[in-house]
């Protein structure tokens, strides 16, 4: 398997790409050219942060405390939705 | 409000076709051989009016397109409306029309993307394409000001036989431009395209080598460029689930306000469409005789009817059963399993033996 490509720094919503608050669902999405990607409860939380000025680790460090869970796990989370969002080229920095 | 009713999905996009009006006179354009005029154009005020019903009904982006939209003197004020209502906003540009101040306004006034089409990367073959001596040279103007701008840019490279051999080229252009995302869109053969098939069909050969070529130069981008790219109708072996299922989540108005399923449905005989002037956009969405015609699968003929595949690609594309069977409930011929689907492999081909440069009737120019 390939290696995971790094991820951004500090990582920002690409340009084209924000967070919506769809009120006819009643649910936060991601909008992009073509694009809509469900961004309920933690993902929320995770693109919210993600705004140019904080490192990946301030993002979980954040998300622990939050939802005050074990950061090892949050960790997990956070880079596998980040890394998938960066390879798409929705998120940059 | 009209409530939409329960088991019914809400459209995601609406494709504001906001004039059929363009400088450009491309032959493979999707709008209808009977273009509308500037008389019978929806104003600033009721486009207003669609975007926020549209964002009432649950649509998320609004791509502003035409023709081409700067041609409208209020394109500024409707962006701004669709951005207020809540939509993602999208424009689909020529670049012909669109300078410096005005994407400063456009921007300003809430556009999240731009989508700028290029027909080739020789210049004078691109515009020949487009119909338009010194069309090529604005747009690699244009695209270099979304990108300076801050704006989110896509390339769409309309491909076909004039300008297939240099696919690659096009999605390093486009790269090169700045672009995010570059869409590789082989024809589609509704509208004026429909009428130039045989000028526009590329071979067999030379489509599976262009993607082959687009596939040996994609971990280039990785990462960098999005690119999208599909296998043309006329040689595929599945339909595409166009529109994403009929009436299922999108929506296309007019110029004039005429509410369609896709922008090449007024080419079924018999369908009846409402307009935005008389009528609520939910209302339509929900009841209108267009969008219930090929809603869901209980219209479906075999081989659909039974297939497994019927919620996944919708039995394809009404308008390409149409115009390639007569039948627009017929299932898709690009569908292997469609009894005329040798017919539209045989129309490729012949299609496909014309001169390299061949004579196009250029839209709105000829007919």
């Amino acid at each position: 398997m390939a290696e995971p490509a790094p991820l951004p720094e500090r990582p920002r919503l690409a340009a084209g790409v924000r967070l919506h608050f769809d009120k006819t669902r009643g649910a936060w999405v991601l909008l992009s050219p073509e694009r809509v990607i469900e961004a309920d409860g933690p993902a929320n939380e995770i693109l919210k942060r993600c705004d140019g000025t904080r490192t990946v680790g301030q993002v979980i460090d954040e998300l622990a405390a939050l939802f005050t869970a074990d950061r090892a796990v949050i960790e997990g989370d956070v880079t596998e939705m980040l890394s998938e969002l960066a390879a798409k080229r929705l998120l940059v920095g | 409000m009209e409530p939409v009713p329960a088991g019914l999905p809400a459209p995601l996009g609406l494709l504001a076709e906001l004039t059929h009006r363009c400088p450009l006179a491309c032959p493979y354009c999707s709008n209808p051989l009977t273009l509308e005029d500037k008389a019978g154009e929806l104003d600033t005020n009721d486009w207003t009016r669609v975007f926020q019903q549209a964002a009432a009904l649950g649509v998320l982006q609004v791509h502003l397109s035409g023709g081409e939209p700067a041609t409208r003197r209020d394109l500024v004020e409707i962006t701004a409306a669709a951005r207020e209502a809540g939509l993602y906003t999208n424009l689909i540009t020529s670049a012909v029309g669109v300078d410096e101040a005005r994407l400063a306004r456009l921007k300003t006034a809430g556009l999240d993307h731009v989508q700028v089409s290029i027909q080739d990367v020789d210049p004078d073959s691109a515009d020949r394409i487009a119909g338009y001596p010194g069309g090529h040279a604005r747009k690699l103007v244009f695209a270099r000001q979304v990108v300076e701008a801050g704006l989110a840019l896509t390339v769409n490279a309309v491909i076909h036989r004039a300008n297939i051999d240099r696919v690659a080229a096009m999605v390093e252009m486009a790269y090169a431009l700045g672009a995010g995302r570059v869409e590789v869109a082989h024809t589609q053969y509704y509208g004026w395209a429909l009428r130039n098939r045989d000028a526009l069909m590329p071979t067999r050969k030379q489509v599976f080598t262009a993607m082959a070529e687009v596939e040996r130069i994609r971990p280039r981008y990785e990462r960098r460029m999005v690119i999208d790219l599909v296998v043309p109708d006329y040689y595929a072996t599945r339909p595409k689930p166009c529109m994403g299922g009929w009436a299922r989540r999108s929506l296309n108005v007019t110029p004039s306000g005429r509410v369609l399923p896709c922008h090449a449905a007024e080419t079924i005989p018999g369908l009846e469409f409402w307009s935005v002037r008389d009528r609520s956009l939910a209302e339509i969405w929900t009841r209108s005789p267009a969008f219930q015609a090929f809603r869901r699968t209980d219209w479906m003929p075999e081989p659909c009817r039974s297939c497994d595949r019927r919620e996944i690609d919708f039995g394809g594309c009404r308008c390409q059963a149409l115009a390639v069977t007569g039948e627009a409930a017929a299932t898709d011929p690009a569908c292997e399993l469609s009894p005329h689907h040798g017919h539209m492999l045989a129309l490729a081909e012949a299609a496909s033996a014309g001169d390299a440069l061949p004579r196009y009737a250029y839209r709105g120019r000829a007919l």
